[in-house]
Parts: C-alpha cells; sequence; structure tokens
C-alpha cells in the first residue's frame, strides 16, 4: 500500500497545492504543465461522465485505475478537486479524502488567515500536518520496491 | 441538539463574547468612517470574506451534496445558523416562484445589549449576516441577493433577512477549452 502524490484544484482549475510522497516516476514537464494537463484530463473526464451516464449521476466521477496505480478524486460542492494517487489496492478512499478535506484543508488552509483564497498554498504548518496526515494513515503503508 | 453538538465536536465559545466583539468591531468602524453608508458596506464586504471560508467548514461538517433546488438551500442556510449562532431561524414567505424567501429570527444573538442610537437608524447593524449568506452561497455557485425586511433593532417585532435568488453560476472551464 502507498500514496504517491496528491493535487488541490480549485473551481477555476489553479493548482493550489501539490504534494509528492512516493513518486516513482517523473512526467518530465514542469509542475504547471502537469498540473494543466491533469485538470484537463479531470474536466474531460468529469464532463464525459455526466454525458454517457445512464442513470442519474449524483456522485459523478469517483475514481480511475490502471493495471498500476489508481486516481482518486473528490469534488466538494465549493468546487475544489482533490486527487489522489495510490497503488491499486486502496480502499475507502473517498472517505480519507473526506478526511484531508476536512481535518487538514480547513483547519490549516481555510482558516488560515494569511491564506488569500484562490491562491497556492504555501503554509508550512498546512504541509506538515498533511504529511503527517498521509504517514499515518494506512493507506500509506510500507515503501515497496 | 446535543447528539449534533457532540458529532460535530464544534470548539464552544461563549455568545456574549462574540456579541460584544462584534460590537467593539462595529463601533470602531462608525470612529473610522463617520458615514453609515461606508460602515453597511464595509460590514457587508466583511461578511463575504466570512462567507468565502465559512462555507467550506459548513461543506466539510454536514458533507452535503450541491443544493438542486432553492428550499434545499433554505433548509442548509437554516442548519447553518444552528451549527454557528446557535439560532433557529424560521424560513417563510416563499415567493410564488420559489426564487425568494425569509429567514425569520426571534432573537438576534449578535444584537444583544444592543440599542441604536436615534440618528443612526439607517446603520445596518448586522449587515455582516446578509454578506456571509451571499459569500457561501457564491461559492456553490448560487448567486443570491440578500437584505433585511424588518429589524428588532429598529423596532419590529422580529429580525427578517429576505434571500432572492438571482442566477445560477456556471462552473469554470479551464483555459484553453470552449
Amino acid at each position: 500500500m502507498t500514496i504517491y502524490n496528491m493535487y488541490v484544484f480549485d473551481k477555476y482549475g489553479t493548482l493550489l497545492y501539490y504534494g509528492e510522497w512516493n513518486r516513482l516516476r517523473k512526467s518530465g514537464i514542469t509542475e504547471q504543465e502537469e498540473a494543466k494537463l491533469m485538470y484537463g484530463m479531470l474536466y474531460s473526464i468529469k464532463s464525459f461522465v455526466c454525458k454517457i451516464s445512464p442513470i442519474d449521476t449524483k456522485e459523478g466521477f469517483l475514481y480511475y485505475k490502471t493495471n498500476k496505480y489508481a486516481l482518486h478524486y473528490l469534488e466538494t460542492p465549493s468546487g475544489l478537486r482533490f486527487v489522489l494517487n495510490t497503488d491499486i489496492g486502496a480502499t475507502n478512499v473517498k472517505e480519507f479524502l473526506q478526511q484531508i478535506y476536512a481535518k487538514i484543508w480547513v483547519e490549516y488552509v481555510v482558516k488560515d488567515p494569511l491564506w488569500t483564497p484562490g491562491s497556492p498554498v504555501s503554509s508550512d504548518l498546512f504541509k506538515l500536518k498533511l504529511d503527517d496526515f498521509i504517514k499515518q494513515s494506512s493507506l500509506y503503508g510500507i515503501r515497496t520496491i | 441538539m446535543s447528539r449534533q453538538a457532540t458529532r460535530l465536536d464544534a470548539k464552544k465559545v461563549n455568545s456574549e463574547l462574540l456579541t460584544l466583539t462584534y460590537g467593539s468591531l462595529v463601533s470602531q468602524m462608525l470612529r473610522d468612517f463617520e458615514n453609515i453608508d461606508d460602515v453597511n458596506k464595509q460590514l457587508e464586504r466583511i461578511g463575504y470574506n466570512m462567507g468565502m471560508r465559512l462555507i467550506e467548514d459548513f461543506l466539510s461538517r454536514t458533507s452535503s451534496p450541491r443544493c438542486l433546488e432553492m428550499r434545499d438551500t433554505a433548509d442548509k442556510v437554516q442548519q447553518a445558523f444552528r451549527m454557528y449562532l446557535n439560532v433557529q431561524p424560521t424560513i417563510s414567505n416563499w415567493s410564488a416562484a420559489g426564487d425568494e424567501y425569509s429567514l425569520i429570527f426571534d432573537n438576534n444573538p449578535l444584537t444583544e445589549f444592543v440599542e441604536l442610537p436615534p440618528d443612526m437608524t439607517n446603520l445596518r447593524y448586522c449587515g455582516i449576516l446578509c454578506g456571509c449568506i451571499r459569500g457561501a452561497l457564491e461559492m456553490v455557485q448560487l448567486e443570491v441577493q440578500c437584505w433585511f425586511v424588518q429589524d428588532q433593532l429598529k423596532g419590529d417585532n422580529n429580525t427578517e433577512i429576505r434571500i432572492k435568488f438571482i442566477r445560477r453560476l456556471e462552473d469554470a472551464i479551464p483555459a484553453g477549452e470552449d
């Protein structure tokens, strides 16, 4: 079990935070480029899922999986998007993302008066708390390979 | 209520502290601006900025989905007042189109111990609440208009805030796509 990396976007597609833990392969493009690519894909998947779904889409896009990794997606009604890449064995990641939102994001970003809404997060306290939270979760596990 | 309080595990603050802090904010602003319209504007702006952040706290605690109907929204706003100010406003006076409603407060924690001097009748003492509602709803893609119809401070029986739905804001499209 492991967590690779995490992106947080706001509703305008701005990358608010990027965190990396066990990422084994780099994309070879700059972080900004990568974020744009990622956001564009998420946006497309989201609208694709909504259009193609044969039943009512309450939750919409939740995650996708490849042979090697899984990408989990949480969108809040206020338009924040949390994206977490994990290995394919991870379970209950949606609850985990919800907890990151409630316990870390709201506490250390939204309640930080020095943070301007819509701008990237640079708070060290947030970084520290997020790091602790991720490393203590059962999803993080021991690094393999 | 008690069940909910334990579940949400909020830090409790004495409401008198809030009332007095808010009171000193308003009186400081009256000293700073002199012009009451400016104070009204600033209170609304402060509320708006608060609402923009407060909504995240609200959403993370209640994990409620996006509202599709104004009646859902009204319930959520009511729930938020219970959560943050521990008052339960009554929702009433729906317009025929269902896009406008009133929140009626029997008592308002912000206005305890407050009396408006007679020369300040156009001060909207609780304007911060309107701004807060507007800011919070804007973050969930709802543009609303929000104003006071009745105010206990001005001798009315109740405090009444009117909320009118203007439009649903569109989700942003990433740059470079049409």
